[in-house]
């Protein structure tokens, strides 16, 4: 007998179904993978296992728990079995905490509520958990509140507070998402610790963690399960459609086929550029430091680092949205010929808008001298070319799914055939084939009309797969930049070796759960002296927090680190 | 537009229509007094009876209608005017100019109502409008508040930075973008203002400072009756139960109203 045994399981919403005749087994220690698209339901299972799904829900067949039936079980004995058998931490752990208690108050309620401990006995209780979940300092912490935190540091409470009950299975619903890379590979890590006192129900659209962490691998299209089986044979022998477009559409960092080198004029350029921002009441925060680009005809430059390496801040400046401080910026074309792509593709369109009327709104502004007629032909004209038809036209934002949305953002975008395209973010919030799609689009308009693309992003398997040159940002001063192949075979400097080093490939063969970049990134308020990179850094000696280290030329990069050489770290490392 | 709405706004139609017609076509006068025939019951002459005076309640509740709609169309009127244009001008544009704008709503905000009414009073001539005025000065208040707060949450929305970097004008990215945004809120809002507008003037009639005898609103008519509620309980239920109808009316055909201009309900 399993430990956990969901027989045909089905969850309706007023006749709509959202889950149909989901069955599968969890063994006691097993870490099993859940993995789809959004709106799969993925969720929707782990609340049914919960019964969190809210009373108007229509829930079928049955989930034994240990023996017992938990599909129309009473309250009562649902609290028993929740927290304290079974835990579950969230996507977004800054909305799981109460910003109105401090952090070990929360914790200790866990404790209280379930009668495993009180007074002095809970508070040591947790200030152990949060030692053993890897939180520095947990004297301290017990008393933070939850602001305080970084979103790393509020996921290891989240988890700390789902160990305290010492549950059997833990489900973590998507729970690196709005981490960080490095930041979800410290997340994961510690999940791999705790898998020898727990199973573990693992939910995510990344089939790359769920290679490297589950030793079973659940596939789920709208609300039924297509495919289950060994990670292994479901990675490389997958039975269903759905599985093998999942896996075709997942971008990896190893990825053969990359593109190659653009030698043309540089359209846009930026020397020496500053930004910082004074915020009522508080110090100025200096955000980009002496940063230095160029932007060729047609090329695709990435600007890639984690949140708060003040990649989007910089390329804000450059549109003027934010003034700079310092530095020179020439672009060859009007501010029309720069345009930008938001991440929130359905958040980018004004909900009371139509779409014609949206792509429409840059000409009206623009291009005074069209007529009525004119501007619609161009309307229909750049709609078909980011693939979308006529009929749009009359649509709302709020009928088009994100892939759409995001077509019609960048639709408006090229309305005016402007020369460089920004694209914050532009994929992030989108699923894996979409997120296949709306690269393959931008690719296409780049060779049909010689479009240059500044392309921030965090991930780096999408990095990989669109780029001609890239920039590694940190803490607001770019570290390391390279062509594509250099950059991802041959990295210099240790931040982009760690970046690398932290991204999951959706690969059992590989068998390598990411590698941990310790801390955090620093505060801007409080930068460390010298390289700024250098509190994390492996490879770090003396010298490096002594000065900011100059931009150097090794081999066909350019980094910014003192210990870079020609041979790789495994060489510079023999000779510490 | 669904049906409750229709139904709400067919019912309004009619009382209005009839608040209109009524007193035109009855036989009686609101301000004939009938000392013979007072607290009468509800007969074929005097459809809803007569008051303590003799007066017939059909044109007098009618007046009242008539006072009632005008003051809930006018209020409603110039607070969504002026309270939305301030309001989300305010809130976009921001930082000093946001500052003033709404220190001189503060500064409306504290003065006392009623010396605020009286002083009108006093300057103008004790006048049937200034009712509106007064009711007016006080809602957009609230409305210009609301809208600047749902404003400053909006234009750090990214469609309106969208249309920003799209060099869209000030002027256009409100009245485009910002304004139809709003819609839901404001509608809300109106429907709340009707009824709060109605019961002011309720209250200022009873203060004396409304409408005057032999002039008359619902809420007057409500006033008197509660009097006689146990010996003449018409004079009370019925100006209370079309008071009651109408606002009503007005909350339903918000919340319509609300989801109707609501583009994300549309399919």
């Amino acid at each position: 007998m399993s430990l956990l045994e969901i027989n045909g399981l089905g969850v309706s919403y007023s006749g709509k179904r959202v889950l149909d005749d989901v069955s599968f087994n969890l063994d006691s220690g097993e870490a099993i993978g859940i993995v789809g698209e959004s709106g799969s339901g993925k969720t929707q299972t782990a609340l049914a296992i919960l019964g969190l799904l809210p009373g108007y829900a229509k829930v079928q067949g049955s989930i034994v728990f240990d023996g017992r039936e938990l599909v129309g079980a009473d309250d009562d004995a649902l609290d028993r079995v929740r927290a304290r058998r079974i835990a579950m931490i969230f996507q977004d752990p800054t909305l799981a905490l109460n910003p109105y208690l401090r952090i070990g108050e929360q914790l200790r309620r866990v404790l209280i509520a379930h009668g495993v401990a009180t007074g002095k006995a809970a508070d040591e209780r947790v200030i152990e958990m949060l030692g053993r979940v890897g939180l520095p300092d947990p004297d301290r912490q017990f008393r933070a509140w939850p602001h305080r935190l970084s979103g790393g540091m509020r996921q290891r409470v989240m988890i700390a507070s789902a160990l305290l009950a010492e549950p059997d299975v833990l489900i973590a619903d998507e729970p690196t998402t709005a981490l960080d890379v490095t930041v979800q590979a410290q997340i994961l890590e510690l999940l791999d610790e705790l898998r020898e006192e727990m199973s573990l129900l693992m939910i995510t659209h990344d089939l790359g963690i769920v290679a490297g962490f589950c030793e079973r691998t659940l596939v789920l299209e709208n609300g039924s399960l297509v495919e289950q089986g060994s990670t292994l044979s479901v990675f490389s022998a997958p039975a269903h459609d759905h599985t093998r477009n999942l896996l075709r559409s997942a971008l990896r960092i190893d990825s053969p086929d990359v593109p190659g080198n653009v030698d043309t004029r540089p359209v846009l350029s930026a020397d020496a550029i500053d930004v910082s921002y004074e915020l009522p009441g508080r110090r100025e925060i200096h955000v980009v430091h002496d940063v230095e680009l160029t932007v060729r005809e047609g090329e695709t430059l990435a600007i890639v680092g984690e949140s708060g390496s003040g990649k989007t801040t910089l390329v804000r400046a450059m549109l003027g949205l934010v003034p700079m401080r310092a530095g020179e910026f020439v672009f060859d074309g009007e501010r029309r010929d720069l345009q930008l792509v938001f991440q929130d593709p359905v958040g980018s369109l004004n909900p009371q808008m139509r779409v014609g009327n949206i792509v429409a709104e840059p000409l009206h502004v623009h291009a005074i001298d069209m007529g009525r007629r004119e501007i619609r032909e161009r309307v229909i004209e750049i709609l078909e070319q980011v693939g979308l038809g006529k009929e749009f036209l009359q649509r709302y934002p709020h009928e088009l799914s994100g892939g759409q949305a995001q077509r019609v953002a960048i639709a408006r975008a090229l309305v005016l055939k402007p020369k460089v395209l920004v694209c914050d973010e532009a994929v992030a919030a989108l699923d894996g084939s979409v997120r296949r799609q709306i690269l393959e689009l931008l690719g296409r308009l780049q060779a049909e009309t010689g479009l240059s693309l500044i392309f921030i992003s965090h991930d780096l398997a999408v990095v990989r797969s669109i780029s001609h040159r890239i920039i590694v940002m940190y803490l607001g001063r770019i570290v390391e930049m390279a062509d594509n192949e250099t950059l991802f075979r041959e990295p210099r400097h240790p931040y982009t070796q760690a970046l690398l080093d932290a991204v999951p490939i959706p690969d059992p063969k590989t068998a390598r759960l990411p590698k941990a970049l310790r801390g955090e990134i620093p505060s801007p308020y409080a930068p460390p002296p010298g390289c700024v990179f250098n509190p994390r850094c492996r490879h770090r000696i003396d010298e490096c927090s002594m000065a900011i280290p100059p931009t150097r030329v090794v081999g066909r990069s350019r980094v910014a680190c003192v210990r870079a050489t020609d041979q790789g770290w495994e060489a510079a490392s023999g000779r510490r | 537009m669904n049906r409750t709405v229709k139904t709400c706004g067919a019912m309004l139609l009619l009382i209005a229509a009839t608040a209109i017609v009524g007193p035109w076509a009855s036989q009686h006068d609101y301000f004939a007094t009938d000392l013979g025939n007072v607290l009468a019951g509800p007969d074929a002459s005097h459809l809803f009876g007569t008051d303590d005076l003799g007066r017939d309640l059909f044109v007098r509740t009618m007046l009242g209608v008539r006072v009632t709609l005008v003051v809930a169309i006018v209020a409603s009127a110039v607070s969504l005017v002026i309270g939305v244009l301030y309001g989300a001008f305010a809130g976009y544009v921001g930082g000093r100019i946001d500052a003033v704008m709404m220190r001189f709503v503060d500064t409306l905000y504290a003065m006392p109502f009623i010396f605020f009414v009286i002083l009108l009073m006093v300057v103008f001539e004790q006048n049937f409008l200034l009712i509106f005025v007064a009711i007016g000065a006080v809602n957009w208040l609230d409305m210009a508040r609301i809208v600047r707060g749902q404003t400053l949450s909006l234009k750090e929305r990214p469609f309106v930075e969208a249309a920003r970097l799209n060099g869209v004008s000030t002027p256009g990215i409100i009245l485009r973008h910002i304004a139809p945004n709003l819609i839901g809120v404001v509608v809300v809002y109106v429907t709340l203002t009707i009824p709060q507008a109605i019961l002011v003037e309720s209250f200022l009639s009873f203060l004396g400072l409304g409408i005057q005898e032999p002039r008359t609103s619902l809420g007057s008519l409500v006033e008197a009756g509660v009097d006689h509620m146990e010996s003449a309980s018409w004079l009370l239920l019925i100006p209370a139960a079309l008071l009651a109808v109408i606002l009503l009316c007005f909350n339903f055909i918000g919340d319509g109203l609300r989801d109707f201009f609501d583009a994300r309900s549309r399919l």
